[in-house]
């Protein structure tokens, strides 16, 4: 399994490879993002009870489920690049960290734009909402620390090592942020009861499900590969291609 | 290496007697700020009760947080950091006995001024053993978890700000937890449970924290 795995340690290698994914990740990306939105925006039925108001769920759920799972992934990169030393795997932490940020930034948003005619408030200290709310901490803490070490190998290093740590905080954090709620609950939110979805809007969400994966996909491979030029920008074939475009 | 781990937690306790204001202006922060609330909030018993566990913990993180660049910071500056990392000894134990030394000057300070807290904020006797309990287990947590920004953050200039965004969210669940116990004590129910959790908190941090700061140390001394 590794010796085809092992040419793309290589810059260069991974950089052309990238580059050859791109393309489909956008285009099916796409695709799939523009049947999910017109059917689920236009066709999908309304919901009985919250009205058309309930369409949000469409930008939602699909930020909010791939907010935890560009974590997750930016933590699996983070320990390949702590275990088997691959810069290429630091990379990726720093290509990822913005993107989830801002998938959790617009979860956050969606959430409570939905949370006002629903729920009749923008923001309730609900479990999940402040957990996405740490979520967010925990990128911007990786985003920072990214920031802050002028070179740029250390830096990848050192927020790897948070990202790690923050990967294992994350389901301490999920849980005591549940039970704290539980207990400290004053106000009962009037939460609607989820109604099992008819698939009719089902589909929809699925396909923007993903159409927001594949999107992900695409913009951490944009990232991936301007953070790769950047880095190595005094390398020859790096020259080479920029002279030999021109 | 137990003789090693013993000789710098010596090290450290006498390097932090020398310069006695490391450790007792964090302890003045701590005070203060719980001094600031009753004054903020009025001087009612029964509302200084609701908030207490609250004040209590928040001021602990923070004066957590001023103390806690004092851990590495002169070691870096001065070299001797890098000498104890050239040692045989796993710096794992090294910075493991820091830790422990760092929470000897900056915890139990704390746990020893908390009497003072129960007058303050009008504690009953029941909740003021809940707060000290919680104490008592949550503050090494803090210790740990927060070396590990401190050995990230260390070679930066400017590593203060930076330092309390990235643990005052790792340091959420200790508050949650320790509020909830003294909460639960305050109105005299049993609050075995969340101080279990917070100990399970302190063996998974003691355990598994010292890798983390060690390999940060790495990176930043590298």
């Amino acid at each position: 399994m590794w010796k085809w795995l092992h040419p793309y340690a290589k810059p260069e290698k991974s950089y052309n490879l990238a580059g050859k994914m791109l393309p489909w990740f956008a285009l099916f990306s796409a695709i799939s993002l523009t049947i999910g939105m017109v059917w689920g925006f236009v066709f999908a039925p309304a919901d009985y009870q919250q009205g058309d108001s309930f369409r949000i769920i469409y930008l939602h759920v699909p930020a909010a489920s791939l907010s935890m799972g560009a974590y997750l992934s930016m933590a699996i990169a983070a320990f390949i690049g702590l275990v088997w030393q691959l810069k290429m795997a630091d990379m990726a932490v720093a290509a990822i960290a913005p993107i989830g940020a801002v998938f959790t930034a617009i979860a956050l948003f969606t959430g409570a734009v939905w949370g006002k005619p629903m729920w009749g408030a923008w923001w309730v200290w609900d479990a999940r909402l402040t957990s996405e709310l740490i979520l967010l901490f925990l990128y911007l803490g990786v985003i920072a620390i990214y920031g802050a070490f002028s070179d740029k190998l250390l830096a990848g290093r050192a927020a790897g090592i948070l990202a790690l740590v923050g990967v294992i905080n994350l389901p301490v954090i999920h849980y005591s942020v549940e039970w704290w709620n539980t207990l400290h609950q004053k106000a009962t939110i009037s939460k609607f009861d989820k109604p099992s979805m008819d698939t009719d809007m089902l589909w929809p969400l699925l396909i923007n499900l993903l159409g927001f994966g594949l999107l992900f996909g695409t913009l951490t491979l944009m990232r991936f590969r301007n953070e790769l030029i950047t880095r190595e920008s005094h390398r020859p074939w790096v020259k080479k291609l920029f002279i030999e475009d021109k | 290496m137990f003789a090693v781990f013993m000789q710098v937690i010596k090290r450290e306790l006498i390097t932090a007697f020398r310069r006695k204001s490391d450790i007792l202006n964090p302890l003045w922060f701590f005070i203060i700020v719980i001094t600031l609330f009753p004054l903020g909030i009025g001087p009612e018993p029964n509302l200084l009760l609701r908030i207490a566990p609250g004040v209590i913990w928040v001021a602990a993180l923070l004066s957590a947080l001023l103390s806690m660049e004092r851990l590495f910071r002169d070691d870096f500056l001065d070299g001797s950091l890098e000498q104890l990392m050239l040692t045989n000894t796993p710096l794992g134990v090294i910075v493991t006995a820091k830790v422990v030394a760092h929470w000897l000057l900056t915890g139990v300070p704390i746990l020893l001024v908390s009497p003072l807290l129960a007058v303050f904020l009008s504690l009953d006797a029941n909740t003021f053993t809940a707060t000290f309990i919680t104490l008592l287990l949550g503050t090494p947590v803090l210790s740990f978890v927060g070396a590990i920004g401190v050995a990230l953050t260390v070679g930066l200039r400017k590593g203060g700000v930076l330092l309390s965004l990235l643990i005052l969210p790792l340091f959420i669940p200790v508050l949650i937890f320790a509020t909830s116990a003294i909460d639960a004590a305050s109105f005299g129910v049993s609050y075995a449970g969340p101080v279990a959790i917070l100990g399970a908190m302190l063996a998974a941090s003691v355990t598994l924290s010292p890798f983390a700061i060690a390999a940060s140390l790495r990176v930043s001394l590298s």
